[in-house]
């Protein structure tokens, strides 16, 4: 019997050789999830190391520049590693300590997550391993080194189209190779059950705090989140505990890259057909034979074919609605947050503020936008020298 | 008696895998014969796909060969067509859910019974997942194989009592590829397949050598070559022919002598 579906989506789609390992993490998942002991240990973890609650930060000048809805921006870029992934990191290597594995495997896009497991490992004394698609390793050369430096060995996969889902497909392969000690950090809200449920039930910390912070502040919910959406961990995180809140628009921005009318997008909800990959069943962009098609997005993070099987259930059952976001309006969204508040947000991040500055406009001005800044924007600002035609290093 | 189960009455099986289209489709279509010509009593064809995680450097390679020369699903149901005025080797395909999924289940298991494939291999289709798939497959008969792993364990006896066809033991951890020992116990873990079926094993996974194929045979019924096959394909690019049908008489003779 199939198991861990979201309506059709998700599923256990892994070879046997991993149906044993995947069999003793749901069962090791279910003993600690509702385990007193571990959610204290993760809550300090969280609040102690990773430096939560993140700010929700009322962006004023953003919000009297664009002249309608009340901006707030959950700031995940101000976690310890600069984005959100650290939040499901720490559950996860938590997790894995708990099982007694002593070695952790993960893949990385931007190298956002690879740095979240690079430095979790060296908390708690862990050998680590991520794999990197080479194209990436160069479009993020900095988060490379930031993980050397933390002890972890970084290989650059040379496969297929050598991004995100060449890295999780060659993590995978190596944790059919060795999975006694071994545990695999998944860390997007994809791949077989019960990863969806485990990295969604990690990052679920972002819309907890986003309802109580907002209560305090404005005692009311928000009227949209709005959170950007490749496989889709922080945007699950950040919608899961509005999900039965059906006046709170949830709204996911995804990768158009140079356009929905081009090859060149990663835009899955837009463009992507109904497919089995990396364990789960769940839209992908495909070509006319069932072959996942080539992706591109100028941000590595959101440069992947499919997206994670809640979402695929929420498009499903209209509960949210995905916006494809092209590189050039997520550029433009990085710079007008970095000179409207000083803030530099990712370029994975900034898909999500894109949408914002457009509808927040149309939006009364006592209505309420949340937007999840999923991570800081240090990393892209060489790319971002280069796409101006100036070398930041020169 | 089914088809696929047939090959394991009197002999120790031997089972071929190609990739479909890797040199080009009709070239696959002489390879096949050749194959079936030379020893081998059962053939897998490899149905490309963008993403095999089940499989390691030489298929992958493979694979994405026959991809860049645009090698469709349709191209290679009318080459398996024409291999069957030829021959009646039994024959199952290897590839991923996903291909299926986007050509329709009930299309492609009817497709497959209309040319005369006998079996289906798909790696990333554990047990769990074969609901979607099992009444087409009862339909138009064609017999899913299952894999058992050395992981598997306690999975062992469940998997094994609702097997088809042969069991397909996955001799090592890891991915598809030639390797120089295979350590995993096979005796205890045929032994605990043997207490819930007659249905014969084969062993796959880094076999290559005549010597390897005699070893295995000790103990299972048959055994699978699949990534040296597909190197002698990938390195003889002249005489890819000749050079196979060498190779699999030399395998087949090391495992009846």
């Amino acid at each position: 019997m199939s198991k861990g579906k979201f309506g059709i989506h998700g599923g256990q789609y892994i070879p046997e050789t991993l149906m044993n390992a995947i069999n003793e993490l749901e069962t090791a998942y279910n003993n600690f999830k509702n385990d007193e002991h571990f959610n204290k240990e993760f809550t300090f973890l969280l609040n102690e190391y990773a430096g939560r609650p993140s700010r929700l930060y009322y962006a004023k000048n953003a919000t009297e520049k664009l002249g309608g809805a009340k901006i707030y921006l959950k700031r995940e870029d101000l976690n310890h590693t600069g984005s959100h992934k650290i939040n499901n990191v720490l559950g996860q290597i938590l997790l894995a300590k708990k099982m007694g594995k002593t070695r952790v495997i993960a893949e990385t896009g931007a190298g956002q997550h690879g740095v979240a497991v690079a430095t979790a490992s060296a908390l708690f004394g862990m050998k680590c391993e991520i794999f990197m698609g080479e194209e990436d390793t160069k479009r993020q050369s900095l988060n490379v080194f930031r993980m050397r430096l933390l002890g972890a060995k970084v290989y650059a996969v040379k496969n297929g189209t050598k991004t995100l889902k060449d890295a999780i497909s060659e993590t995978m392969r190596e944790w059919s190779r060795r999975i006694d000690d071994t545990f695999y950090v998944l860390g997007s809200a994809t791949g077989p059950y019960p990863y969806p449920q485990i990295v969604r039930d990690f990052q679920s910390v972002i819309s907890k705090e986003i309802k109580e912070q907002l209560f305090e502040k404005e005692s009311k919910l928000p009227s949209a989140v709005i959170a950007c959406v490749g496989g889709g961990s922080n945007a699950i995180g950040a919608f899961y505990n509005f999900i039965n809140d059906k006046d709170v628009k949830l709204i996911g921005c995804e990768a158009a890259g140079k356009g929905i009318d081009t090859l060149e997008t990663a835009a899955t909800i837009a463009k992507g057909k109904l497919g089995i990959l990396h364990g789960m069943k769940s839209y992908f962009c495909q070509t006319d034979d069932g072959q996942i098609s080539p992706v591109y997005s100028i941000s590595a993070g959101l440069d992947y074919p499919g997206i994670g099987p809640e979402h695929a259930y929420l498009h499903d059952t209209k509960r949210a609605q995905y916006i494809p976001v092209t590189d050039d309006e997520a550029i433009e969204a990085f710079e007008f947050l970095s000179k409207t508040e000083g803030i530099i947000p990712a370029m994975e991040s900034s898909h999500a503020i894109y949408h914002a500055m457009k509808i927040a406009p149309k939006m009364k001005k006592e209505e309420i936008l949340v937007v999840c800044i999923s991570g800081r924007g240090d990393k892209d600002v060489a790319m971002i020298a280069k796409h101006r035609g100036v070398n930041a290093n020169e | 008696m089914n088809k696929i189960t047939e090959i394991f009455k009197n002999n120790k099986a031997l089972i071929i895998y190609l990739t479909a289209g890797d040199s080009s489709i009709d070239k696959t279509e002489e390879q096949i014969l050749t194959i079936a010509k030379n020893g081998a009593d059962l053939i897998e064809i490899g149905i490309p796909f963008s993403d095999p995680v089940a499989d390691g450097k030489i298929i992958r390679d493979a694979m994405a060969r026959a991809l860049s020369k645009n090698i469709k699903l349709d191209d290679i149901f009318n080459m398996v067509k024409n291999v069957r005025k030829k021959s009646d080797i039994p024959l199952v395909f290897m590839t991923y859910l996903n291909p299926l999924l986007f050509y329709g289940y009930e299309r492609f298991f009817k497709r497959c019974s209309e040319i005369g494939i006998n079996g289906l291999i798909i790696p990333d289709m554990p047990l769990e997942e074969q609901d979607e798939v099992k009444s087409f497959a009862d339909e138009y008969n064609i017999t899913i194989i299952t894999l058992i792993a050395p992981t598997s364990k306690e999975r062992i006896s469940v998997l094994a009592r609702q097997a088809k066809g042969f069991i397909y033991f996955i001799s090592s951890l890891g991915v598809t590829g030639v390797r120089n020992k295979i350590t995993t116990n096979l005796s205890a873990v045929i032994s605990e397949i043997r207490k819930v079926t007659d249905i014969p094993v084969a062993v796959g996974f880094g076999i290559s050598t005549a010597e390897q194929a005699c070893e295995i045979i000790k103990y299972a019924d048959g055994v699978i070559i699949g990534s040296a096959a597909v190197k002698i394909i990938a390195e003889n690019k002249k005489n890819t022919v000749l050079k196979l049908a060498e190779y699999i008489a030399e395998i087949k003779r090391g495992m009846t002598s």
